[in-house]
């Protein structure tokens, strides 16, 4: 059975049409692109190509791509390079509710020497700017901000904040990885010095990322060693992947508006009718200012993972926004910097979309899930009005 | 995805005597919203002290919801001094084991079983003892230290599967290393701070601080540093394992090995970096 799968802020399909082009360069085209043969030289030139799709999707110049392994490489590498670019500033700055990418290498820093800001976020999941800007200092050396957040789908201001921050000399880095291929982005007219990506959330395989590097930005390599890309990322490059990643993007960019407005019409089909369906269900996050293809929606009173379970059963795969699969029985600290109350936050569940979804899809869903909330709230010992209590005082 | 037994998903799919019994014997109510998950068990009892039925709510995750339901199956039919010998070891083995981050599940039907039983018999409700040191969760240190001594606990990590304390917001860590500390016996005294050393002194001093308190700080990322040699003031160490190639050595360097051993040693050390 075919999954109904709904949990692409995870990883996405990779497209049939990427997976055409990657083939030929396994077995038959398997150069090395810095080998000074025709048979290696030729692969570069199709890296080339995939490169200046990848920064056409960006509105960058080629030579501002660097192709890496991971978004979570591309993420340390812009960080490391600005705190080394800049070593007598001693202070950065992020938000509550970044991605653990992000997240774990600033507290790793604040343990090491670093001061770092976690800028907190409102009830909707909104940047709050001012503080932001309360604590820009000379000191600062970089501020790393998401563009989208990969649980709620709501938008920070990062071009706007890259302005301010770039005219105080202070490096400018956005984690995109959500953002790419579902908003548009034209780096050519912002001040973001830095900007992530990951391949596999954009139908491109799994294992290949980018770091866009405006030109002029201080750089250091992360990965020391052949002078691939120019210099800036050692190691002999993912040919394959690349040249999906640029077909991915080249997709992207053709298709971004028109699939937006299909996958934008599904998930409020979903969203609108589930709140409609199940009582007591709000969604997370500022619903105004968000990726179209996201939704977290919390249920009070159930739990996330015998959600998710039961809509296993269904082969319906979603996400959830309780940390309790991660091992930690707190909410996760994106939904706890937005002080979403205890009686939803265990309950909330990520829906994300693709263009692969449809219609059908979103019905089963919307047929199935309001039976599973109405199970496990009958379960539930908050639900109903209980009578049962021990008679003894305490 | 968790790897719950076929046991835990056949009984989260088709949960046993799930509702609630009314005008129960007794009841049992364990958890909250706030933690997470939470327990209801209520308890029909006859004038043999035998249990004739038993049912529970459940507000969590697949397993509380299993542990639930498998608690319920077991105790139905027992008498009460037979419930009583049922430990949460006992809710994980019916199941064919718990994931070991899920444990707490088990110890919280365990938890709301007792609870039951003390209020069919009328005993006075037992009060947590003890300091509070897990805020998110409510836990006593005298909970974690028993939790400790019983499961042979040795990590915060364990303690947190079990009795959930330190799962939240992290600022018991501390107290809870503390009393991990404590009831293993590895706690160890600060040696004082000798005012003068001799050169002897004060190179065996620095290698113990590596020793005792640098190299597991710095284990724990992965890296490690080995004293070359001490000239004067000069500490000479060199960086290995993932400090090696770590692009914040210089800061690891300065800013803790340097501070601690300013801190422990004598404050005038210096430490530099020789090559490999």
């Amino acid at each position: 059975m075919k999954p109904i799968y709904v949990d692409n802020n995870a990883t996405t399909q990779v497209a049939p049409e990427v997976v055409d082009e990657m083939l030929p360069y396994f077995s038959q085209f398997y150069g090395n692109p810095s080998s000074m043969h025709t048979f290696g030289g030729n692969v570069a030139m199709k890296i080339k190509e995939a490169r200046a799709k990848v920064a056409e999707l960006l509105g960058a110049q080629p030579e501002e791509i660097v192709f890496t392994s991971c978004g979570t490489e591309s993420d340390s590498t812009a960080i490391w390079a600005a705190l080394r670019g800049n070593p007598e500033r001693r202070h950065l700055i992020t938000s509550k509710v970044e991605h653990p990418a992000v997240k774990n290498l600033a507290e790793y820093l604040s343990r090491h020497g670093y001061r770092v800001t976690f800028v907190p976020v409102d009830g909707k999941g909104n940047l709050d700017i001012d503080y932001l800007y309360d604590h820009l200092s000379d000191d600062t050396a970089l501020v790393s901000l998401m563009w989208a957040n990969n649980e709620t789908g709501v938008i920070f201001p990062v071009e706007e904040i890259a302005a301010k921050a770039h005219a105080r000399g202070i490096v400018f880095h956005t984690d995109a990885v959500q953002a790419v291929g579902k908003i548009p982005i034209s780096l050519a007219n912002n001040r973001v010095d830095m900007l992530s990506l990951s391949g596999h959330k954009l139908h491109a395989p799994k294992g290949v990322g980018t770091l866009y590097v405006r030109r002029g930005t201080k750089f250091a390599p992360f990965l020391l060693g052949g002078h691939q890309e120019r210099g800036r990322r050692g190691g002999t490059e993912n040919v394959a992947s690349i040249i999906g990643l640029g077909k991915a993007a080249e997709m992207a960019a053709d298709h971004m508006a028109e699939e937006n407005q299909k996958v934008q019409a599904l998930r409020d089909k979903l969203e609108n009718e589930l709140l409609a369906r199940i009582p007591n269900a709000m969604v997370n996050g500022d619903r105004e200012n968000r990726l179209p293809n996201t939704t977290s929606i919390a249920f009070e009173f159930v739990e996330g993972e015998a959600i998710l379970l039961l809509m296993d059963e269904f082969n319906i795969c979603a996400s959830s926004g309780s940390a309790c699969t991660s091992g930690s029985l707190e909410p996760s600290h994106v939904l706890r910097a937005m002080d979403v109350p205890f009686t939803s936050a265990h309950g909330s569940i990520r829906f994300s979309l693709s263009v692969y979804n449809t219609e059908a899809e979103i019905d089963l869903i919307i047929d199935k899930l309001p039976p599973i909330i109405e199970r496990l709230r009958k379960m539930s010992p908050f639900w109903s009005q209980s009578s049962a209590a021990c008679k003894v005082a305490g | 995805m968790w790897e719950y037994t076929d046991k835990v998903k056949e009984h989260f799919i088709n949960p046993r005597n799930v509702g609630e019994i009314e005008n129960p014997d007794g009841v049992g109510e364990v958890g909250s919203l706030a933690c997470g998950d939470a327990l209801k068990l209520t308890l029909k009892v006859d004038e043999n002290n035998r249990i004739l039925d038993a049912k529970f709510k459940t507000f969590g995750c697949a397993s509380a919801i299993a542990s639930s339901s498998a608690l319920t199956e077991m105790v139905i039919g027992k008498t009460i001094e037979e419930a009583r010998q049922i430990t949460n070891e006992h809710i994980a083995e019916y199941l064919g084991g718990l994931p070991k981050e899920k444990m707490h599940c088990s110890v919280m039907g365990h938890e709301a079983l007792e609870k039951a039983i003390a209020c069919f018999l009328e005993e006075p409700e037992k009060k947590p003892e003890g300091n509070l040191v897990c805020e998110c969760f409510g836990v006593t240190d005298v909970q974690i230290e028993k939790a400790i001594t019983e499961h042979t606990l040795k990590s915060i990590e364990e303690i947190t599967n079990y009795i959930k304390a330190g799962g939240g917001c992290g600022n018991c860590h501390e107290k809870i290393q503390e009393i991990i500390d404590e009831v293993t016996g590895s706690h160890h005294d600060k040696p004082p701070k000798p005012k003068r050393l001799t050169n002897i002194e004060k190179i065996k001093l620095i290698q113990e601080t590596l020793d005792r308190e640098i190299k597991p700080a710095l284990k724990q990322d992965g890296g490690d540093i080995q004293l070359v040699d001490v000239d004067g003031d000069r500490v000479l160490v060199k960086l290995t394992g993932t400090c090696a190639s770590c692009a914040m050595s210089q800061i690891t360097l300065k800013d803790y090995v340097e501070s601690k051993l300013k801190e422990l040693v004598t404050n005038t050390l210096v430490v530099e970096e020789v090559s490999a």
